[in-house]
């Protein structure tokens, strides 16, 4: 279909602001009387505060209060895990126990030297699986897991439980989670090559370029929050509820986020936004709270690691006949998410598994809290499926990518435990697309190719997630000066969706660019609702409601036309910002006259009668301050179909110095497909971000901590080894399928996580091929570890241990 | 050499940088709230952008702390206050400079430049400004301003760079986005704009 803007590229309205510096973050803004938040944080795991003296800190010229975890919680702190805004009784080094506003911030640090605050220390655990021994220290007081309906739990296995799980067996505990389907034992016994083992998957910091910093204010009794979020309106709605302000008095300002990742797009995951809000509510001045880099490592969050053991049957002719997983996941300090869940989700989608098991159990331990972080659970597993794939091609004659090809999703495949159909799947198209650009068949045979010290390794990859949701809301205005304006609650996190997903509304009405304005970046703009834009999902969910949004304002200019001109609506057409009778092109209005003929009209067409009764609360919000200013197009999304998918497909080559243990990535290509192309660099940056995300958890990044003390010791870029531009290739190599999905206006679907996973599967599927085959069953796999491998010493890393140095 | 005992100096390293970092000392001192007594602001003149600007300045003030916070040039990003990441990255006699780390005592004679010096006049952006727009380089845009003064830089010392010359040109500045070759691509589009 050949469209006026999707597939097309654009400048989104705030890359100016982004090059020359104008385009503002939270912690650029300032204030008249504005005063300065600084935190006192827990220096200890697990503790519980006895007594906070404060009295030398409050009479200090300058400073001007404090705000504790008794002043945010007068009835006593939320039960449960999850993160609170403040605590009394921390659960990881560097938790925020109370917060200290001053004139500046070198008298608010003064202050809080002053502040004498009494613990009392709780046992702490680093690891998981030490939690889970008998006599095993418990992460939280009332246990070390936290179990919905039933609450605090402390699970133990026996001490033959964990030595077995420890020495790679299976585990024989009872999961806390599991699903199945199929003919588990059968189809194991149909396999011709059965696979079993271990493996460990670090956690590790989000580390957002931008820090959480943020700045509240109150004015005539509304509060004015600027801060960050991947998701404008979700998080808003929320916030709210978490400030405890009602939502049509709070007024949430983010033009601009500095990197999501999953861990901005719901209020509950970032609540210390909500310190500089009671505290300015408490002492009556606006209040900057600046988050340094080391608070950025606890505020910020943590990608859940997995200790676990695979067990993958491959029939004669290659197909996955059986996979039964059993995941212990690293909930943290605070809980965590359901990223082992959706990692078995993902192999039954990504490679068809005939028959399947999954189990899963979460435990918490001292360290950073966790939750989704980009592809959580899809990215982690894919590390680990790529090499045990390959594994099986070899022991069945099979080709790396014919094993692959034999296994992938197409269109009408199903998958997960609900045996959900998919919208749609592209795969064999993003296969082939990537094997030509790479030029499969010449490449692969520099398999294992030594030169000097270098020895060639070639990775195949797939990557996976669940890409779509849908009941959102629209909102469309046309003004009279015959601008469209779309109101879009979508975050400006980077990845641009803000403005693409706009673009469904420009296509409807075949709207020059130019001629649209996108409103956002605070929510006095009265946006609508939309998804925590976690899950890859903005693309799908908002060409939806954009679309909807602009054919309801489509509609009624047909409508006002037709009253005005004579004929029915069905006789009128858009084009060059007019809306004329199709057979009769002379005879119609210009833009500017049906928005002006449209106000003059009101009622329904301006958003004051007829409103759809099934928007959500907060487009109803907004609907009503915006009734009466526009003609305006309003639309409530019904729930889509199916599973829409986000797929890649990626293709590696890496040269591996057995001297150093280190690699270079020789060539990559990496293929999205991900339904229709709305905005082809968006998607290319989407690309190569994911790319360099994967390199990152194939080969870099994991948490460290003192397991004596339990101290972070990756708090900054460097320690947790953030790719830095040295670490990627000096060229990724992208493409894309681009054909339509069936339940999207414009065929779209999203694609951010499964960018990464599928490299990551292609860099350890690269590495393992550079090393005869050797399956590592781990992520990150670290030079270390490869120099331990080639010197064969096999006993000096900890397999299953988290949160520790493990090559 | 006992390849335990060098893991083990190697955690007893990271531990003690970790925990010191934990604390708010560095972040502290960088802003130079740990002076001695009785030391004060002291007013002294810098070049920023081509204008001499008179700005009262602590003696371990940063200048990015100057920048951003005394002369509102909020432009030039705080990523990590550390010198790991680059966001903070401005041009001082052309070279970039990490300005989390330097303080701002020892810019007396220098030419400092920010992101916001390097539009003309008349509105129109430098070339590696353009050349990021044309490129959609930036994703979430906080470490752009950083990149785009390390590329400035870059080019001014090297006109034409090779793209592994550009590679290490940018080799300083992290970004999270992982938008690495976007910037490449931006900065060999910028070479070819001169």
């Amino acid at each position: 279909m050949a469209y006026m803007h999707i597939g097309k590229d654009f400048v989104p309205q705030d890359v100016p602001g982004k090059v020359t510096g104008r385009i503002k973050y939270s912690e650029d803004y300032a204030r008249d009387g504005m005063v300065y938040a600084r935190l006192l944080t827990s220096p200890i795991p697990h503790a519980r505060v006895v007594n906070i003296d404060a009295s030398a800190a409050l009479a200090m010229e300058g400073v001007f209060g404090i705000l504790t975890a008794d002043d945010v919680y007068p009835d006593g702190e939320p039960d449960g895990t999850g993160l609170k805004i403040l605590t009394n009784e921390p659960t990881l080094v560097g938790e925020p126990i109370l917060a200290l506003a001053a004139v500046d911030e070198k008298t608010a640090e003064t202050a809080l030297e002053a502040i004498i605050v009494t613990f009392e220390r709780l046992p702490f655990v680093m690891d998981p699986v030490d939690s889970l021994a008998p006599g095993g220290p418990d992460a939280y007081t009332g246990g070390n897991t936290f179990v919905f309906r039933e609450g605090f739990k402390s699970e133990k296995w026996t001490a033959d439980q964990v030595a077995a799980f420890r020495a790679g067996s299976e585990p024989t505990a009872e999961p806390q989670q599991q699903f199945a389907y199929g003919e588990l034992e059968a189809a194991f016994a149909s396999s011709a090559y059965i696979y079993e083992g271990s493996f460990a998957t670090a956690g590790y910091p989000h580390h957002s370029m931008e820090p959480r910093s943020a700045f509240a204010y109150w004015e005539n009794g509304k509060l004015y929050l600027h801060g960050t979020s991947q998701s404008l309106t979700a998080l808003a709605a929320d916030m709210a509820g978490i400030v405890g302000v009602p939502i049509e008095d709070l007024v949430f300002i983010n033009e601009a986020t500095g990197g999501g990742f999953g861990q901005r797009a719901r209020a509950g995951s970032i609540p210390s936004m909500a310190i500089p809000a009671k505290l300015s509510q408490k002492i009556n001045r606006p209040v900057m709270m600046r988050v340094t880099r080391e608070e950025e490592f606890t505020i910020g969050g943590a990608r859940q690691g997995f200790q676990g053991w695979i067990k993958c049957g491959f029939k004669a002719d290659g197909v996955m006949a059986a996979a039964d997983m059993w995941i212990l996941s690293d909930n943290g300090g605070k809980g965590g998410g359901g990223d082992a869940f959706s990692a078995a989700d993902c192999i039954s989608i990504l490679y068809q598994a005939e028959a399947m098991r999954f189990r899963g159990t979460s435990i918490g331990s001292n360290t950073a809290h966790r939750g989704a972080q980009r592809g959580p659970g899809q990215n982690q597993i894919a590390p680990i499926i790529a090499p045990i794939l390959d594994k099986a091609a070899a022991e069945l004659g099979l080709d790396r990518l014919a094993i692959r090809m034999l296994n992938m999703p197409k269109n009408g495949d199903v998958g997960g435990p609900q045996r959900q159909p998919l919208t749609s799947a592209y795969m064999p198209e993003a296969l082939n697309m990537g094997a030509t650009m790479f030029n499969y068949p010449e490449r692969i045979t520099r398999s294992r190719q030594r030169k000097g010290s270098k020895v060639t390794g070639i990775g195949v990859g797939e990557g996976y997630h669940n890409a779509g949701r849908s009941g959102m809301d629209g909102i469309v205005r046309l003004m009279p000066d015959g601008r469209l304006a779309v109101h879009n609650g979508v975050g400006n996190l980077g990845t641009y969706s803000y403005a693409s997903t706009s673009r469904a509304a420009a296509e409807v009405l075949q709207m020059p660019w130019e001629r649209v304005d996108v409103i956002s970046g605070r929510t006095d703009r009265h946006l609508p609702i939309t998804s925590p834009q976690d899950g890859s999902n903005s693309i799908f969910t908002n060409t939806r409601t954009n679309w909807g949004a602009a054919q309801d304002l489509l509609v009624k200019m047909k409508e006002i036309a037709a009253m005005d001109l004579g004929g029915t609506p069905a006789d009128y057409s858009v084009g060059d910002e007019r809306i004329f009778k199709t057979a009769d092109t002379t005879s119609g209005m210009t833009f500017a006259e049906i928005g002006q003929r449209g106000l003059q009209l009101g009622g329904k067409f301006t958003g004051e009668a007829e409103v759809p009764e099934d928007l959500n609360d907060f487009t109803k919000l907004s609907v009503s301050r915006l009734a009466g200013s526009a003609l305006m197009g309003i639309f409530h999304d019904p729930r889509h179909n199916n599973n829409p998918p986000g797929f890649t497909a990626t293709f590696i080559e890496i040269e591996l110095d057995t001297e150093t243990g280190k690699f270079d990535i020789i060539e990559l290509v990496t293929i999205g497909e991900c339904g229709t192309v709305v905005h082809p660099q968006g998607l290319k940056n989407q690309l190569v971000g994911g790319a360099v995300w994967g390199i990152g958890l194939s080969a870099l990044e994991q948490h460290l901590y003192d397991p004596q003390n339990g101290l972070p010791a990756s708090t900054g870029y460097w320690q947790s080894k953030v790719p830095t531009i040295l670490d990627t290739p000096s060229k990724i190599q992208t493409g894309w399928v681009d054909l339509p999905d069936p339940e999207n206006p414009v065929g779209a679907r999203g694609i951010g996580e499964p960018s990464m996973g599928a490299v990551s599967a292609a860099l350890t599927a690269a590495i393992s091929d550079a090393l005869d085959g050797h399956v590592f069953n781990a992520a990150p796999i670290t030079a270390d570890m490869i120099l331990n491998h080639l010197a064969g010493i096999t006993t000096d890393a900890v397999p299953l241990a988290q949160n520790n140095y493990r090559g | 050499m006992n390849p335990k005992l060098t893991r083990r100096r190697f955690i007893k390293g990271v531990i003690a940088s970790g925990a010191a970092a934990t604390s708010t000392t560095i972040w502290y001192a960088a802003n130079g709230a740990d002076r001695p007594a009785g030391s004060v602001e002291r007013l002294i003149r810098i070049n920023v952008n081509g204008q001499v600007r008179s700005v009262d300045v602590a003696p371990q003030e940063t200048l990015a702390s100057t920048l951003r916070y005394k002369l509102g040039l909020t432009g030039t990003k705080l990523g990590c206050n550390r010198g790991e990441c680059g966001a903070c990255t401005v041009l001082v006699d052309s070279v970039p400079t990490y300005a989390c780390s330097v303080l701002t005592h020892s810019m007396k004679n220098g030419l400092i430049e920010t992101v916001e010096g390097l539009e003309s006049p008349n509105g129109d952006l430098h070339p590696v400004q353009q050349a990021f727009v044309d490129e959609l380089s930036p994703q979430c845009g906080y470490c752009t301003p950083g990149q785009i003064m390390a590329a400035v830089g870059l080019l001014r010392a090297n006109p034409n760079p090779t793209r592994e010359q550009a590679r290490q040109g940018l080799a300083g500045n992290i970004c999270r986005c992982g938008s690495y070759d976007s910037y490449l691509d931006g900065v060999m589009r910028a070479a070819q704009i001169g």
